[in-house]
Order: structure tokens, then C-alpha cells, then sequence
């Protein structure tokens, strides 16, 4: 089998933030009775991640469980962990009504890193970014310009984006515009 | 005439002088300067001419609501008409024309106009070119479009970048004048999170130059107090340059920056548009000064008081050597005094009250200038500048008493507040009796979705008319909007300013007040679009009533100033007319934005490669590089055909055909949608949203499958593979794939809630590639790892395995009827496995095709297509699918629908295959005519082309279409109409072109 190739191979630029491209990266949805203590224990035991609460993700061991809607979950491991996560969900939750769907390739993911990285975020999303709002544990399942995106923070000063695959390339040209030297807004 | 004066001009730096040109003249200015400031200081008073009668036009402001000096700034991608001079900040290496002139702005010939004005009345054009009515579009409209107009449109593509920027704040606060800076500064000291925002490059607004004085220092040091105290809060934000452009709902606010245009920068974005959401938004947008109706008021030389005082403070520009003051209150004597203090002359002060002993007054007279009370301007002396005024009792008619020589007339008819932003989204407002204007009315303030206001306005923009009111009732909406917020922390006491003793004003609206039928015609209301207070008045006398419909009928307040300055005269002497309390007669509607914002930023960052998004499979860029010839499907562009070296597109799509008819075609089928549904409820889910049955399909099988909406509607159609017991699935059209998830989790949601059942579009996991004809299987084969023989994955079966050491599941179904493997792969292996397959075809003559060969490949074979077949009233069994749709269900999306008696008419027009006598190929959706015409006199018809293609497999133009009875008349000769009114004899024919029995496909 060929080497997993990223929608953009990696494609990176650097203004006043940095852009880049992430590698290929496990994602998985995971659809079922969240109100269920017995069904989010079954998933926090096989993902090894606490469920996160609502629109917000937590992080362990290189996983990632993000809220993304009332009924839904996305859970973030490397890649080549896709099948062996998939694998132990499904058997934690045999005995319940659930769906687990491999979308790692569905999707494109960016990291925008700098001090200024909110701003080249606020240029495009109408969700709330302030610092004093949005930080470290916030997801947010938002648009950038005229397309769906899930945007979090890895850290202060760096950003996660993720993407449908397919827009992968207009995303970063929209990131890449929002971030040319010059252009900071000064505001944050 | 203007002229710079040797000193003073406090936003100067008169170090640094800057090079700009108007009409092609060289001419210089100071850093600092507005483009009015330096066209003044050069002796240009005539800046352009006015639009309907062309007359000779100068500035009359100093800000934003200048209706005269409009300029076409820049040239090429840079070119924009209408932009106002007074808020234009001066470049070095501007370039300026003025506008609305031929062949020059001295010498117009479009003033002929002038001469014929009492022809032109209000309505004129309604009045004029009524009958005959072809004549309108054909001759009238025309003409009068070319002369109309004021700049020119841009012919070039716009070479500036624009952006947006999305923030989020407790308060928002729009106008950086004295009044904004204190609200800023009381709602800052809560602890909210503040925006504050001003239009100009200064903070202060106008306190500075008219003398207040605050917390016992003057306005300029209290003003740089408060900014260096603001700029030290981390929790308020300022921005100059930046323009609260308009107010919606839920507290959405829109402010827009200009960042580059006082100093263009091709590399960074021209203007933002800041896209707001605050808690509480405070309007703080002071007050526009309003004109005198005085015959020949609009003559070059006739300013506004405030901006004939601004000139001098602000540039150290003077508009003449001797200004006569026109007022009816005592705010304009600032100017007199100002004049005075900067050595110029003033030869009097008309004022029309008959009493000015405010403590203004009195100092004007003791400085020694002239003040006549009781009169005003009979007419203003002059052709194309201010040579003189006629001065006539303001009680009588307007017989002369006096002739005073000037260069220059500063008028003032007290002050409007700026009420726009208040009442964009809602706001309504009172008459203050007292200083005729409107005023925001602070019990009906703009509400939020729990009827909660707001909007505070704050200072002189809410009626607050002296420094100190100004001051303390800023301070108040300051505290107030933070606390609606949700901040309630105290703070500094607000500031105080020295107490300015004024006299009261007297609304004049016309000057004199019983000026004769001459005069009034030569009274401006609406200095841009040339509507005069004879015009208002000719309107009233004809029945127009309402504010609303004079607005359209005489274009007052129309166009790029909105009535900035003419509204209130305008609609004063409207109530007038109609004998009517000015508060009856209203304003007319105040809509976003404030003033004109560009279209870049309005459009932001989608131009260019983000226009718009382009969807893009793993494929893509090998299509790019391949000859792919685009075609957008939805967001997504897919290679229609692709152009080998020299081919024609037609030529291309024949080849494409023939390959794979004769040997093996390649198909980039990723943009399909999939979508699993999962469950226990799932094959009920899916005989529900299906025609036929799904339930009793066998994992392993592939079932071809119709989707209806409610009203029985065909709506997509897609081949659904079982997966295990408890999953499905589904694929879709290309289009329908997020609209298709859309409508299963509707129903899910809302009326299957208690279904168990769990969908995931999955569309982009997948790359999938049709590997399509004899040869397909010899291809795969030596690609090699999987048996797809026959035996071992029949037509109509899927499989998971291995290909070349690709993870694939593999779908033998067949939407050309040749041999056919659908395959999935993970998207990010499905470059890898194209070219794998490519490689591997190569010796079998194996070549891609596109969306057309696709096309053509599914006609001859007679199978529908979703949007060509369909148009949203199709059902199924107008396309003889009846086969699809299952007896034994008792329901499913659209069954009830299709019971309908109209749906169950025999005389719907059914699907056909339709074949011309001559082969040729039929126009895409022409009619088939039948005898006789309908009620309106057209041809009746019988049937219509839903596919027509060139088939390069027979050699001859085959097509479907739905015809009356169609199934009932194979062989039977209709006609189908063309565009030139020619008949084309066509065959009705079985709808399956090709092998119908499919014994290609099944192999």
C-alpha cells in the first residue's frame, strides 16, 4: 500500500502566523446515547480520553475526544491507530446502539501558530475567539468564510483546524491571505 | 477666494508637503490635509458640478456628509468615482478628476439645464416621458441614462485586497468625539470589554475646535488625557479610521476601516469591514450642522458654518477674505469669531432671530463685527462664485435692504443629531420642539430578542446641545451599557465642562421666511441631486403626502449623501406645504450603511481563488494536468472530457465513448455521495426514504434505489449496498450528498426521533474510481490481489479485499452497461491507486473519461438521470420506473402523494426515447408541438427533451424526453419546435438505446 498522502502534502506558509498543513492524522466519529453513563464510560475506558463535555475536547496521551454535537463524538488518534481504536470501540459498545466511521481521510487539519494566529482565525470565523473566551480545552464547530470548519487551540499561541478534504486547498489559501506580514489587526 | 493662511492649521505638519493632482493639474498640499482642505488651499473652490442642472458646485462641508465635492480618485485598478473630498486624507501622488462635466469642469456644457430649469420640475421625467411607451426603453430611458449619473462606473478589475475581521465585545461605542471618549471611558472602567470607533484619523470630533473646555483644560489636552488613559485599559479597544457603518439585530454591528486609503499599500488588505457582535452598542455620532434655504445657497462659496471654521482651525484654510455669517442661533458665531481671530474679515453676521444676546453674540460684538438681527440673505450675488449677498428683512419677502460684497457665506440652521445608526435597526425618535431637530427618543430604543434595548445614545447625537450636557450624559450611557453588559463596576465621577450660555434658536426653514416663487426656485434642499424647496412644494400641491413618496418623486435625499444635510429642511418645508406638525410628516427611512462602504469589503476576502470554494478530489490535480476540460457540479469541478493534443471537446467525448464501449474506460467517481446508515431501525429507516425495498436486501448486494419527497417528487437516486445486518450504504448524486444526509436527519430527528438509527456521510473517506468496459476486469486483474471473477463477486455484488496492496472495496455495479467495477479506496491513498491503475491499463488501451462520456454512456442505455430526467415535478412513474417502486410497502416518503389524482392522471407525459428522422440531434429542452393554441394564443404541445446527445456508439443524435401518452406511441412521428420556428420530425422509441437485454454488463 502507497504512503497516506494529505489532501495538500503538507503545504505550509509563513506570514504573521504560520500555516501548515498537518500529516495524515486519525479521526473517528463515534455516534450514540451520550447521556448514557454506561455508553461515555465504555467510550473514555476503549479511547483512554475522558468524554469531553459539551463544546469543549480533552486530550491524553496524543488523543484527542472532541464534542461535536449532542449525539456525537470525534475522537483524534495518530493514524496508524485508526483500525486498532475502531476495533476496541466497537467491542466496548457492542451492547449498545452506536456508529464508529473511520473519516480521518475526510478531512484536512491545519495547525495556525503565532502570537497573533487569533487574528488570522477572526478574519474568517464568526465565532467568538477572544482570548478570555476561547483558549486551551474550547472547540468550536464553526464556518471559515463559506465553509464548515471545528477550530481549537493546542496551546496559547497555536490553533487546530480541521476541514472537509475537499476545501483543503481553499482553506489554506484563505488562512494564507489572512496571515501576509502586514495585515495584523492589532487587536488582540 | 480660498486660500492657505500663513499660520495655524492644527492637523498639519507643514513640514512635509505632499504632490497631488485634479484634473490633470499639479498641485500641492500638507500631510494632514483632507483632499478639500488642499483643493482650498489651491484656490479651488469649483470641485464639480451638481447633477441634474450642472450648476457650478463647491464644498459645502468638512466631513462626512458633504452632498457636493465628489471626486473620481485614482486611475486603472485603483479608479473609484463618488469619493467624497472632505473625508479623502491627502497622498502623495494622489490623483483626482472631478465628475459630471463635458468637456471641462469650468466650461459644461450640460449647464444648458440651468438655463431650462423651471421645464425640469420635480417629477419631470415622469411628467415628460409617458406615452408613446416603447419610446421610453427604446429612446427616453437611454438618453436619459447617459446624461444621468454622477462618477463613472470602474472599467478595470479592482487591484486592491479587502478583508473582514469578527469580534465580539460587551460594548461597542461609535464616535470618538468628546461624548464617545467618555462613554468609552465610564463603560472601560466597569471592566467591560469596549470597541470604540471613530470615522476620522482625530479624536475629539469638534470640541477642540470650537473652544471647549474641560475638567478645567482645554479640549485637546482633555481629549489626549482620555485616549493615553483608554489605550492603558487592556479591556478597551480603539480604532481610527473606522466607520460604524450600521447597526442590525441581535446587536450585530458593521464598522468599516478604511486601513490603506491615506496611505496605499498594494500589499495590504485596502479597507475591513469589522464585523461586530455586542452586548449594548452606544451611538455617540454627534450632530451635522444643517443649511439655510436662501436663494443661491448652493452657489460655490456658500459653506456651513462649522466648515468654514473647520478650514481655519483644522488646515489653515480660508474660504474668502471676507465672510458674511448667516445663522438663527448662536453657535455660528464660533465662526465669526474664529475668522476674526485668524485675521479675516467679516463683514456682518445676519442673523434671523430678532433678538442674539447669548454670550456669543455679545463677544462678536465687541470684537467689532457687524451683527444684523432680524435679516437674512435675499439672494447670494454671484454666477459661479460667491461675489456678493443681498440682505432683506427675514420677516418679509425678500426686498433688498442692503448689498454686502464677500467672498464667501458661512450658514448655519442650527444642528441635527446623527440619529442614523440609532435608528437603522428600529430606534424611533421625537421632535424637540426647542432646537427643531429630531432626537433619538430614549423610551423606543432598538430591541434584542428578549425585548431588551440595545442601543444608548450618548451626547450631543442624543439632543445634549452644551459641552457640559454633552459630557454627563455620555457618561451616563457609558455606565449604562456596560451595566446592560453586565459590568457594574464604579468608577471616576464624569467630567465637567465650563458652562457655555446660549441663546435660544429659531427654526427658519425658508429665508426670508415669505420669499416669492423666484427665490424659492433658486433654494437648495438637496444640493446633490438638485432638488430645490420649489420642488418640495410643487410636490405637496400635487398630492404627495408622505415623506416617503416626495423622497421618490423629487429624489431628495437620494444618492450617495442619503440627505445628510437636506432631509430635515426638506421634509420641514414638506410639512409646511401640507399645513402639517413636523413630527406628523416623519423622516424618511434611515438605512445601513452610514455612508457608501466599498464593494471589496463587503466581498472581503472571496475574490480570486476564494471566491468561492472549489471542491477538489484526490484526483484532481492529474485532471488538471491531464487536459481536463472543467465542469462545475456543485462546488466540485469534474473533468467533462479530456483533450488530448489538438482535439476538439466533441471530438474528445467520442473518443471517450468508443473506448470504453470498445475497451476500458477510467471514471473519478469520488464526488458520489456515501452515506452509512446504521442500526437496529435501519433497514425501516431506508424503506421509508426509499421507493422500493431495502430491508430485504442481503449483505454483500448492491440495490439500485429512488428517493421521493413528500409530495411524491423524485429527488435523487443512488445504488445502496448492505453492509452487515444493522448497516447500510447509501450513495447518492454528486449533488445530493449533503442534502440527502440533510433530509435523513430531518427525519430522524423531528418524526423518527425514537428510530434507532445513526447516519455519517462519509462522501470524502472515499476515493472512487469506475474501472468501465470488456477490459476492466484484465486490468484489475493485473493490477492483481482479488478474484472479481463472475462467480466470485456477481453483477450487482460488492466486496472488501486487496488491489496491488490497496485496502478497496469493490461495487460491481453498472451505470453505462458495460463491465463495471466501482472502487473505494481511502482518499488518501486515491491518487496512489489511480495512477496504479492507469500504469496497468496502459496495455490495454485504457483511457479516463469525463462527466459527458458519462452522460452519453447512461442514455444509450436508457437510464435516467437526476436534474435531466427530473425538474422537481417528476415522480417515478412518469419515467417508467414503476419496477422501483414497491407494492408490497404499506408507506414510504411520497407514497400517499402518488395516490393523488393528479399524479394517477393518465395524461401526464411519460418518459420516452425519442430518435429524429435524420439523425440529427435534438435542441437540449425542446417541445413537442401539438394542433391548435391555448388561451394566450401560444402552440399547444405534447412533450418535451429532458437528454438529447450525439451517441458515438450508433452514430446518431438519440435523446429522452416526456411526451403525452409517449409509451402508447412507439414508432408514431411527433414534432419538436427549434428556436428558428423549424419543425424536426421525431420518432418516439424505446427509451433503451443499447443493449437492452444487458448482456454487456453481465459478464
Amino acid at each position: 500500500m502507497s504512503e497516506p498522502r494529505s489532501a495538500l502534502n503538507g503545504a505550509s506558509y509563513n506570514g504573521f502566523a504560520s500555516i501548515t498543513e498537518a500529516a495524515p492524522h486519525g479521526m473517528i466519529t463515534i455516534r450514540g446515547d451520550m447521556a448514557s453513563e454506561p455508553f461515555r464510560d465504555a467510550v473514555a475506558n476503549s479511547a483512554q480520553v475522558p468524554v469531553p463535555s459539551k463544546t469543549m475536547l480533552r486530550q491524553a496521551g496524543g488523543r484527542t475526544l472532541a464534542w461535536m454535537s449532542p449525539d456525537e463524538l470525534l475522537l483524534l488518534c495518530p493514524y496508524a491507530d485508526v483500525a486498532g481504536s475502531i476495533a476496541a470501540l466497537q467491542a466496548a459498545l457492542s451492547n449498545s446502539h452506536h456508529l464508529i466511521s473511520d473519516v480521518s481521510d475526510a478531512r484536512a487539519m491545519f495547525t495556525v501558530t503565532g502570537v497573533d494566529a487569533y487574528e488570522v482565525l477572526a478574519k474568517l470565523t464568526p465565532a467568538d475567539i477572544s482570548p478570555d473566551r476561547f483558549a486551551p480545552g474550547v472547540l468550536r464547530r464553526t464556518r471559515l468564510a463559506q465553509v464548515p470548519a471545528a477550530i481549537w487551540m493546542q496551546d496559547e499561541t497555536s490553533f487546530r483546524v480541521i476541514c472537509f478534504r475537499s476545501v483543503a486547498q481553499y482553506v489554506f489559501d484563505l488562512l494564507r491571505i489572512s496571515a501576509q506580514p502586514g495585515s495584523e489587526v492589532g487587536y488582540f | 477666494m480660498s486660500t492657505r493662511l500663513a499660520t495655524g492649521g492644527r492637523m498639519l505638519n507643514r513640514a512635509n508637503a505632499l504632490e497631488f493632482t485634479f484634473n490633470g493639474k499639479r498641485l500641492t498640499g500638507y500631510e494632514g490635509d483632507t483632499l478639500a482642505s488642499a483643493l482650498l488651499a489651491n484656490g479651488q473652490m469649483l470641485m464639480g458640478r451638481s447633477f441634474k442642472y450642472h450648476r457650478p458646485r463647491g464644498v459645502i462641508a468638512s466631513g462626512a456628509e458633504e452632498p457636493n465635492a465628489l471626486v473620481n480618485l485614482g486611475v486603472g485598478g485603483q479608479f473609484e468615482p463618488n469619493q467624497r473630498a472632505t473625508t479623502t486624507e491627502l497622498f502623495d501622488g494622489l490623483t483626482a478628476t472631478s465628475q459630471n462635466h463635458w468637456p471641462s469642469l469650468e466650461f459644461d456644457i450640460g449647464v444648458v439645464n440651468n438655463y431650462v430649469s423651471r421645464f425640469l420640475p420635480a417629477g419631470f421625467y415622469y411628467k415628460t416621458f409617458m406615452a408613446p411607451r416603447p419610446a421610453w426603453k427604446h429612446l427616453f430611458e437611454p438618453i436619459i441614462r447617459h446624461s444621468a449619473g454622477l462618477g463613472k462606473a470602474p472599467k478595470d478589475r479592482d487591484a486592491d485586497r479587502y478583508e473582514h475581521f469578527h469580534v465580539h465585545v460587551d460594548v461597542l461605542i461609535v464616535g470618538g468625539g468628546i461624548a464617545g471618549l467618555t462613554a468609552a471611558r465610564a463603560a472601560g472602567q466597569t471592566g467591560a470589554q469596549v470597541l470604540l470607533v471613530e470615522q476620522t484619523a482625530h479624536w475629539g470630533g469638534r470640541a477642540p475646535v470650537d473652544g471647549a473646555v474641560i475638567d478645567g483644560t482645554d479640549a485637546q489636552a482633555w481629549v489626549d488625557g482620555v485616549v493615553a488613559e483608554l489605550e492603558a485599559m487592556d479591556n478597551v479597544r480603539l480604532r481610527t479610521r473606522c466607520m460604524g457603518a450600521g447597526v442590525y439585530d441581535h446587536g450585530y454591528a458593521l464598522a468599516y476601516e478604511r486601513v490603506t486609503d491615506h496611505d496605499p499599500d498594494p500589499a495590504l488588505p485596502r479597507h475591513r469591514l469589522w464585523r461586530i457582535r455586542a452586548r449594548q452598542i452606544v451611538t455617540a455620532t454627534g450632530a451635522i450642522e444643517r443649511p439655510l434655504s436662501f436663494a443661491g445657497n448652493d452657489l460655490p462659496g456658500v459653506m456651513l458654518a462649522s466648515a468654514v471654521r473647520d478650514y481655519v482651525a483644522n488646515w489653515g484654510v480660508s474660504a474668502g477674505d471676507r465672510t458674511v455669517v448667516v445663522t438663527n442661533n448662536d453657535d455660528a458665531y464660533r465662526t465669526a469669531i474664529a475668522l476674526k481671530q485668524a485675521g479675516l474679515d467679516v463683514p456682518a453676521v445676519l442673523d434671523a432671530r430678532p433678538v442674539a444676546d447669548g454670550a456669543l453674540p455679545q463677544k462678536a460684538r465687541e470684537m467689532g463685527i457687524r451683527v444684523e438681527t432680524g435679516r437674512a440673505v435675499a439672494k447670494v450675488r454671484g454666477r459661479a462664485k460667491v461675489e456678493g449677498v443681498a440682505v432683506a428683512a427675514h420677516a418679509g419677502e425678500g426686498s433688498v435692504l442692503d448689498e454686502i460684497a464677500c467672498d464667501a457665506v458661512a450658514m448655519s440652521g442650527g444642528w441635527s443629531p446623527v440619529v442614523h445608526l440609532w435608528s437603522h435597526c428600529g430606534g424611533k425618535l421625537i421632535w424637540d420642539e426647542a432646537q427643531a431637530h429630531f432626537r433619538p427618543d430614549p423610551e423606543k430604543a432598538p430591541t434584542g430578542a428578549a425585548g431588551e434595548a440595545f442601543v444608548v445614545v450618548a451626547g450631543i447625537a442624543n439632543g445634549a446641545m452644551s459641552t457640559g450636557e454633552v459630557l454627563a450624559d455620555a457618561d451616563k450611557a457609558g455606565r449604562a451599557a456596560a451595566s446592560a453588559a453586565g459590568h457594574d463596576k464604579a468608577g471616576k465621577p464624569a467630567p465637567q465642562a465650563m458652562a457655555e450660555e446660549t441663546g435660544a434658536m429659531l427654526p427658519v426653514w425658508v429665508m426670508p421666511q415669505g420669499a416669492s416663487y423666484a427665490l424659492r426656485s433658486k433654494m437648495w434642499l438637496d444640493f446633490q441631486n438638485d432638488v430645490k424647496v420649489s420642488d418640495v412644494q410643487l410636490a405637496a400641491r400635487e398630492g404627495f403626502e408622505s415623506v416617503e413618496h416626495t423622497k421618490r418623486y423629487t429624489t431628495l435625499g437620494m444618492a450617495t449623501d442619503q440627505g445628510k444635510l437636506s432631509n430635515i429642511n426638506g421634509l420641514a418645508v414638506l410639512a409646511k406645504s401640507l399645513n402639517a406638525p413636523i413630527p406628523q410628516v416623519g423622516t424618511t427611512t434611515f438605512r445601513p450603511p452610514y455612508t457608501p462602504i466599498s464593494m471589496g469589503a463587503i466581498a472581503g476576502e472571496a475574490r480570486g481563488d476564494t471566491f468561492q470554494p472549489l471542491r477538489r478530489t484526490p484526483m484532481h490535480d492529474w485532471h488538471e494536468a491531464n487536459g481536463a476540460y472543467w465542469e462545475p457540479v456543485g462546488h466540485w469541478r469534474r473533468p467533462y472530457c479530456y483533450q488530448q493534443d489538438g482535439e476538439s471537446v466533441h471530438d474528445a467525448v467520442k473518443r471517450e465513448v468508443l473506448n470504453t464501449r470498445e475497451k476500458v474506460g477510467l471514471l473519478d467517481a469520488s464526488t458520489l455521495g456515501k452515506i452509512i446508515v446504521k442500526g437496529p431501525d435501519a433497514g425501516r429507516f431506508l424503506d421509508m426514504l426509499y421507493t422500493n425495498m431495502m430491508s430485504t436486501l442481503k449483505p454483500g448486494k448492491c440495490r439500485y434505489g429512488l428517493m421521493c419527497t413528500e409530495n411524491g417528487f423524485l429527488t435523487d437516486d443512488g445504488v445502496v449496498a448492505r453492509i452487515d445486518d444493522d448497516t447500510f450504504l447509501c450513495h447518492t448524486t454528486t449533488g445530493g450528498a449533503d442534502r440527502i444526509h440533510a433530509h435523513m436527519e430531518e427525519w430522524l430527528q423531528t418524526e423518527w426521533w425514537d428510530w434507532q438509527v445513526y447516519t455519517a456521510n462519509v462522501t470524502e473517506q472515499y476515493a472512487q474510481i469506475a474501472v468501465v468496459g470488456p477490459l476492466a476486469r484484465e486490468v484489475l486483474d493485473l493490477v492483481g490481489g482479488m478474484d472479481l471473477s463472475a462467480e466470485a463477486l456477481p453483477f450487482m455484488g460488492w466486496a472488501d479485499g486487496e488491489i496491488g496492496g490497496f485496502k478497496v472495496r469493490v461495487y460491481r455495479i453498472s451505470f453505462s452497461g458495460e463491465l463495471s467495477f466501482e472502487i473505494a479506496v481511502d482518499a488518501s491513498h486515491g491518487r496512489a491507486f489511480w495512477d496504479a491503475l492507469l500504469e496497468a491499463g496502459n496495455e490495454f488501451g485504457m483511457m479516463p473519461y469525463g462527466t459527458e462520456c458519462l452522460h452519453i454512456l447512461r442514455a444509450e442505455k436508457g437510464f435516467i438521470m437526476i436534474g435531466d430526467e427530473t425538474d422537481g415535478t417528476v415522480i417515478p412513474q412518469d419515467l417508467g420506473l414503476d419496477w422501483a417502486i414497491s407494492k408490497k410497502k404499506t408507506d414510504y416518503l411520497g407514497k400517499r402523494a402518488q395516490a393523488r389524482s393528479h399524479m394517477t392522471d393518465p395524461a401526464r407525459w411519460k418518459l420516452v426515447g425519442l430518435e429524429t428522422v435524420d439523425g440529427s440531434v435534438l435542441p437540449d429542452g425542446a417541445y413537442a408541438v401539438a394542433e391548435g393554441k391555448n388561451a394566450n394564443g401560444q402552440r399547444n404541445t405534447q412533450g418535451r427533451v429532458t437528454s438529447t446527445y450525439y451517441s458515438p456508439t450508433l452514430d446518431k443524435g438519440i435523446a429522452m424526453g416526456l411526451v403525452l401518452h409517449g409509451p402508447d406511441r412507439m414508432g408514431e412521428v411527433i414534432d419538436f419546435a427549434k428556436v428558428d420556428g423549424t419543425m424536426v420530425p421525431t420518432r418516439i422509441v424505446d427509451p433503451v438505446f443499447f443493449d437492452k437485454a444487458g448482456d454487456k454488463q453481465n459478464v
